[in-house]
């Protein structure tokens, strides 16, 4: 790996394990516990100030640095990829500062930060998923007001999502709400599920592995235990919905993952591929082919991929 | 073809180091000093300090010089270093009475007992450029010392003059210094919030933020007309009160502007009309930011005043949740990293929606073609 220029952190051991101070973790820990407890309740906790911006997963960072130890092994991803520069950039800065050992493999890591997915691959209950959260009050684009929010949580007032939702129905013909899709957390709290796809929805649900949500710049912590139950908000006859490409992935084939889509020239060509990288190249070693594989000339019909599986 | 894109972190480091190499610039100018900045960009060394609520002119230097002059990002760095400092004490509240003034000024009074005491100011300068300075003529003038030293416990205009005749408010005055003040880098902040956390968010407060706020209470959104009651900018000493010791030791010097504003008076048939107050208070020589932080505190002391909210100033939810710029910039230039993921989302529903409303145009044409086929049938 070739050396980072003039990093502080390098240069000097003034810092402590992971960063933050043992006093903070301690409060950031209290406030886990507390959102553990009440899953889906937002938690103030006296959120720092991270040498990172706020918007780059400050919250995240400061949830992964409360729980992390020097034994885990840490996995970052950000749109489901390891390589994309913030994923690097924060996977760089706990290899530092807390020296920990880090992967991409989804199965080989016991903490994975993430920001807008989660990994295709079903997580175990030895694991911890931290999500990086911009805005997590669900209801903050229909009342800007913290002190209404609140009051509409704790009096379980969500009449205004469920118009909001009828409404988009009722102009789009679909609940137009692509991302941060609501839901409903052990039918008590509406929970914003962070800027994940709603294709990720599902895999909240009773999902083996600890769920953890921090949110630096609004100072908010919430989470899901392990086997909670998590419900996209729907009606009955518009029941939730996830997407669905006509496409597969076009390097390892795959039908069932949260796919890109990649401009390939200025003539309206594009292909699809996996946006979860570790799950792709999984595959791809396994053996699974998409049409536009390297291997593979492109413009090789669709079946080239089946064949391989 | 597509290649998935990687190398991604050998990409961060080259950027790196261009960055370092923007920010020295051409090698034929000599390098800026870290106590050059401190000592000749002085009102940038405060600014940082003030916004990145540590007191340190050296670290803020640096902080400038890594920022490449960009003061937000020097705001940041400070804050990122502050918040890894341990606390070991809590000062006693200075005491801006016995601040050892360098410059006072009213204007709600012609001349008062202290007198008017201009000290170093812009204000009275004609904005031409001097092109001496550019040319390294620099011939430093050197001020005349006043013949007498200023008033030892300067008058403060509020306290002193005006409360004197009972016509401003009294402040409520904490009865003991050890009372527990918020500290919203400690605990998230809950609303409604109390004056002394807004202080402190004000005084952390993004300076153009804050002015523009200040600006729009003097147009009409907010109706809290203020007089500059009083303006004063010097140093005083910072004491802490070690446990084991049980009495106060100095600890330092800072140098701190404070205004106080006084405002539109209250009053009703039964109640003795009084001037209401605004206050601001800010590291180092910084009126423009004092003062607009004093009219941004009345305006909004607005509920406790029983006034009606109109403007954004005086909406404590909107001020305070607005102000700090390293949340404003970080969260407004996020939208810079990928967000691919949601924008498939989007694409999808697009897509799929335009692909709903051209197929049932398709059929209305269809059924269209169908009725105009049937109608001469039906005709005959």
């Amino acid at each position: 790996m070739e050396q980072t220029v003039n990093n502080p952190l390098e240069a000097s051991s003034a810092y402590n394990f992971a960063y933050l101070d043992e006093q903070t973790k301690r409060m950031i820990r209290r406030a886990l516990l507390k959102a553990v407890a009440i899953p889906g309740y937002q938690v103030p906790f006296a959120g720092r100030e991270m040498p990172m911006p706020y918007g780059w997963g400050t919250g995240g960072v400061q949830v992964t640095a409360a729980v992390i130890g020097p034994d885990d092994t840490l996995k970052v991803i950000d749109q489901g990829a390891d390589d994309t520069t913030n994923a690097v950039s924060i996977r760089q800065f706990f290899a530092k500062t807390a020296n920990v050992a880090t992967t991409e493999k989804t199965a080989e890591a016991s903490i994975i930060q993430t920001r807008h997915r989660i990994p295709e691959k079903e997580l175990r209950e030895d694991q911890i998923l931290v999500y990086q959260v911009p805005i997590p009050e669900p209801l903050r684009f229909l009342e800007p007001r913290e002190t209404e929010t609140r009051k509409m949580h704790a009096l379980e007032e969500y009449g205004l999502m469920h118009v909001k939702l009828y409404e988009d129905i009722s102009r789009h013909g679909h609940i137009a709400t692509t991302y941060a899709y609501p839901v409903m957390v052990d039918d008590r709290y509406v929970m914003d599920p962070s800027p994940t796809p709603k294709f990720d929805n599902p895999k909240m649900d009773m999902m083996a592995a600890l769920q953890l949500f921090g949110a630096g710049r609004e100072k908010r912590i919430y989470a899901l235990p392990p086997y909670t139950k998590v419900k996209s908000l729907d009606f009955e006859d518009h029941p939730f919905e996830v997407q669905s490409w006509k496409d597969e992935c076009g390097m390892c084939g795959a039908t069932d993952s949260y796919l890109d889509e990649v401009i390939l020239d200025d003539k309206g060509n594009r292909m699809f591929v996996c946006s979860d990288t570790d799950y792709c190249s999984e595959r791809q070693d396994a053996g699974h082919r998409g049409p536009q594989h390297h291997d593979q000339p492109l413009g090789t019909s669709h079946s080239n991929g089946k064949a391989a599986e | 073809m597509y290649v998935a894109v990687k190398g991604g972190e050998r990409a961060i480091n080259n950027a790196h180091r261009l960055l370092a190499e923007k920010r020295r610039g051409d090698r034929d100018v000599a390098e800026i000093e870290t106590s050059q900045i401190e000592q000749q960009l002085s009102l940038s060394v405060t600014r940082v300090m003030a916004e990145g609520s540590l007191y340190d002119r050296d670290l803020a230097a640096l902080a400038i010089k890594q920022g490449r002059g960009d003061l937000i990002e020097a705001i940041f760095l400070m804050r990122a270093y502050r918040t890894t400092l341990p606390r070991f004490a809590f000062s006693k509240p200075v005491k801006t009475a016995e601040m050892d003034i360098a410059r006072r000024i009213s204007a709600t009074f012609k001349d008062l007992p202290g007198g008017q005491i201009l000290g170093p100011t812009f204000d009275y300068t004609h904005r031409l450029l001097d092109f001496t300075l550019m040319a390294n003529g620099e011939e430093p003038a050197t001020a005349h010392t006043a013949d007498h030293p200023v008033d030892e416990t300067m008058p403060r205009v509020l306290d002193d003059l005006l409360n004197y005749e009972g016509l401003i408010q009294d402040e409520p005055n904490p009865t003991n210094d050890d009372a527990p003040v918020a500290d919203l880098t400690r605990e998230a902040v809950k609303f409604p919030a109390d004056r002394d956390l807004r202080l402190q968010n004000l005084a952390r407060g993004d300076e153009g933020f804050v002015l523009a706020l200040g600006y729009s209470t003097q147009r009409g959104y907010a109706n809290s007309h203020a007089f500059v009651g009083e303006i004063r900018y010097g140093s005083v000493a910072v004491e802490i009160e070690p446990e084991e010791l049980g009495f106060a030791i100095d600890i330092g010097d800072i140098e701190l502007t404070e205004c106080e504003t006084v405002n539109k008076f209250k009053g009703s048939k039964t109640k003795l009309p009084q001037f209401t107050r605004g206050y601001g208070l800010v590291f180092g020589q910084n009126e423009r930011k004092a003062i607009s932080m004093a009219l941004v505190d009345r305006a909004m002391r607005a509920r406790e005043m029983g006034e009606q909210v109109m403007g954004p100033a005086q909406d404590e939810e909107f001020v305070m949740e607005h102000s700090d710029n390293v949340q404003a910039t970080g969260f407004v230039e996020h939208i810079k990293l990928p967000h691919y993921v949601d924008f498939q989302g989007e694409l999808e529903l697009v897509r799929r929606m335009r692909a709903e409303v051209l197929e049932r145009l398709a059929k209305a044409d269809a059924a269209d073609a169908e009725n105009a086929r049937s109608q001469p049938e039906a005709a005959e």
